[in-house]
């Protein structure tokens, strides 16, 4: 069994069908990116995965235990981070305070320590300061590390989402649309940290994004969805070289696909 | 010989301190001494004053955490304050000790704020304030009815606390009483705010769907923040009942619950000092205006009649103008105070 299994999954709005029998999978240690028009379902694809949708009928288990049969919360424990397509930080929180949220999952004290603050909610926050520091340093958010999240730029948010993903430390992270809104240098620095997010890091990478040249040039697979349909999965090459896939998305006319 | 130049943390502790310079706890240390010698100085009216701020402090910081950190308007927070009180009133006259009514108070009433808490499950912002509003009119009904226990209309009558023997039966010594649970209760809220626990509330508060992919279970977690806001407003309606020694259940009414409201927006939304900061001020407003009435009286003869029916309207109109002027709070007016003279007298 693959390490993230999507198998048959079929979701349906009031008779609008968003997926119809999608399956697909990821290896540990793989980057997949799933690519498509827009309207094709990948979101909702995303949305199953973390819990936001639940599917009509069809699996998805991730390292051999089925997400579907736990609450979205609790996926994250199992191994589970995302980033959102649009910007959904914690604009009250500051940066610093952003990331450690995204390590909730890995804290475990309780109530109790909460209020006495003593010893063990004391240990506990300073060694999750520091795993968070080494994000702050590796997406070089240090400038910004007490400022609200909410009055940074565009592309420092970005970076943020990317880094309270990141500091859950999880096994798979699924990334939507990470370069939407981007100049060239920072898709080019986002791309830089989803490989060493994969290689240093050693997170498989689940990633959704209308980037093409950024997608064929990391990818060790794609998956192009349409009309909630798997139109394609192989390697960049052998997608690129889909008849169909072409004729639904990237378009052919010069066979030059759709980068920057 | 060179002396360094702000504030420099060696480690995260020391980051997280709630005083994390030198100055400040100096300056927090000589503040707690006057504030403790203060009531030497004062009649007992305006220790009485000191008393109430005491105990508002504790249901403004309270309402605070729930609704200024986990986004959950609560318009019943009188009524929790007032369960407090009549759970006071009743284990008291059982024959328990204060040193576990006190507590005992804030867990019934952290029961019964979490049983109120549930419908947020489902509802969110304005129908969540209709909801509380509903336990506000709920409860005032059983105060007002279940006379076995709370007396009804006639209200119960509470002795002073007794802690070891020594009675606390005088304003005085209730002032040095609420003053140190006070403190307590406002370093509970600041402790939860530095832990997982706090930034799970404002991570409620700012994005519920982030919030649930980082892992925090959101019904969970909103019953936790009406247990915890509930429990201290249980103490702090304790403290009440002990201080005023006899409630009856129309203290506890729909103004009491938009009072806290007005503290918390007017000290400032989301933060610990803003909740204090709106309780004195709160509190002080309409003695400093029956102050200002009755001296003006003393010049202007005729008038002071009308005077003092306009210090209703005077109470009202100050609340709108700092709404106008300081929409963020007297936390955020300290804020900027504090960074003007930082500089002083440089501009930047």
């Amino acid at each position: 069994m693959a390490f993230l299994d999507v198998t048959d999954v079929t979701l349906t709005f009031r008779g609008l069908a968003a997926l119809t029998g999608v399956g697909f999978s990821v290896e540990k240690g793989d980057i997949v990116s799933l690519i498509g028009p827009n309207g094709a379902g990948k979101t909702s694809m995303l949305n199953c995965i973390s819990g936001r949708y639940v599917p009509d009928s069809g699996s998805i288990s991730l390292g051999g235990a089925d997400l579907l049969a736990v609450p979205s919360h609790a996926r994250t424990k199992l191994g589970l981070s995302r980033t959102f397509q649009n910007i959904a930080l914690f604009r009250g929180l500051s940066v610093l305070d952003n990331l450690m949220v995204g390590r909730h999952a890995r804290m475990d004290y309780g109530i109790l320590a909460s209020i006495l603050y003593l010893g063990r909610a004391r240990r506990a926050e300073d060694a999750h300061r520091r795993r968070v520091e080494d994000v702050i340093d590796f997406l070089g958010l240090s400038p910004y590390r007490h400022q609200a999240a909410g009055k940074l730029p565009y592309g420092v948010q970005k970076r943020v989402e990317l880094g309270r993903a990141l500091a859950a430390e999880s096994d798979l992270i699924l990334l939507d649309e990470p370069m939407a809104g981007m100049n060239l240098e920072e898709t080019e620095d986002m791309a830089r940290y989803i490989l060493d997010i994969n290689e240093e890091w050693g997170m498989s990478v689940l990633l959704v994004e209308h980037d093409m040249g950024v997608v064929m040039d990391i990818s060790d697979k794609v998956v192009v969805l349409d009309f909630g349909r798997v139109l394609a999965e192989g390697s960049p090459q052998e997608v690129m070289a889909d008849a169909d896939v072409v004729a639904a998305y990237l378009g052919g006319d010069d066979g030059v696909f759709l980068g920057r | 010989m060179h002396g360094q130049c702000g504030l420099f943390f060696r480690t995260y502790a020391g980051e997280a301190r709630i005083f994390p310079s030198r100055f400040l706890m100096v300056s927090m240390g000589l503040f707690g001494t006057a504030l403790c010698l203060a009531p030497l100085a004062m009649n007992n009216y305006l220790v009485s004053i000191l008393c109430l701020i005491n105990i508002a402090v504790i249901g403004a910081v309270s309402l605070n955490l729930l609704t200024g950190f986990c986004g959950q308007i609560s318009l019943g927070h009188g009524a929790f304050f007032g369960v407090g009180a009549y759970a006071a009133a009743y284990l008291a006259s059982l024959g328990l000790p204060f040193l576990a009514v006190l507590p005992a108070a804030g867990l019934v009433t952290a029961a019964v704020g979490m049983f109120f808490g549930l419908p947020s499950l489902r509802l969110k912002g304005i129908y969540l304030a209709i909801a509380t509003l509903a336990a506000q009119l709920i409860l005032e009904y059983v105060f007002l009815h279940w006379d076995a226990v709370t007396g009804g209309s006639s209200g119960m009558a509470v002795d002073p606390p007794q802690v070891f023997g020594f009675a606390f039966d005088s304003d005085v010594k209730m002032f040095y009483l609420t003053l140190a649970v006070a403190c307590v209760c406002v370093l509970i809220v600041c402790n939860v705010m530095r832990t997982r626990l706090g930034r799970a509330f404002v991570a409620i508060r700012d994005h519920h769907l982030s919030a649930e992919i980082v892992g925090v279970d959101l019904f969970a977690y909103k019953l936790r923040a009406f247990g915890i806001s509930s429990f201290l407003a249980g103490v702090g309606g304790a403290l009440w009942a002990f201080y005023t020694m006899y409630i009856t259940p129309e203290q506890f009414g729909i103004g009491l619950s938009v009072s806290y409201l007005a503290m918390i927006i007017i000290g400032g939304l989301g933060s610990v000092l803003g909740g204090v900061f709106g309780a004195v001020f709160i509190t002080i407003l309409p003695e400093f205006l029956n102050f200002l009435a009755h001296h003006a009286g003393a010049f202007f003869t005729d008038i002071s009649g009308a005077l003092l029916a306009m210090k209703e309207g005077v109470f009202g109109l100050v609340l709108v103008l700092f709404l106008i002027f300081e929409p963020e709070g007297l936390a955020n007016r300290w804020r900027l105070v504090k960074a003007y003279w930082k500089l002083y007298p440089f501009a930047h």
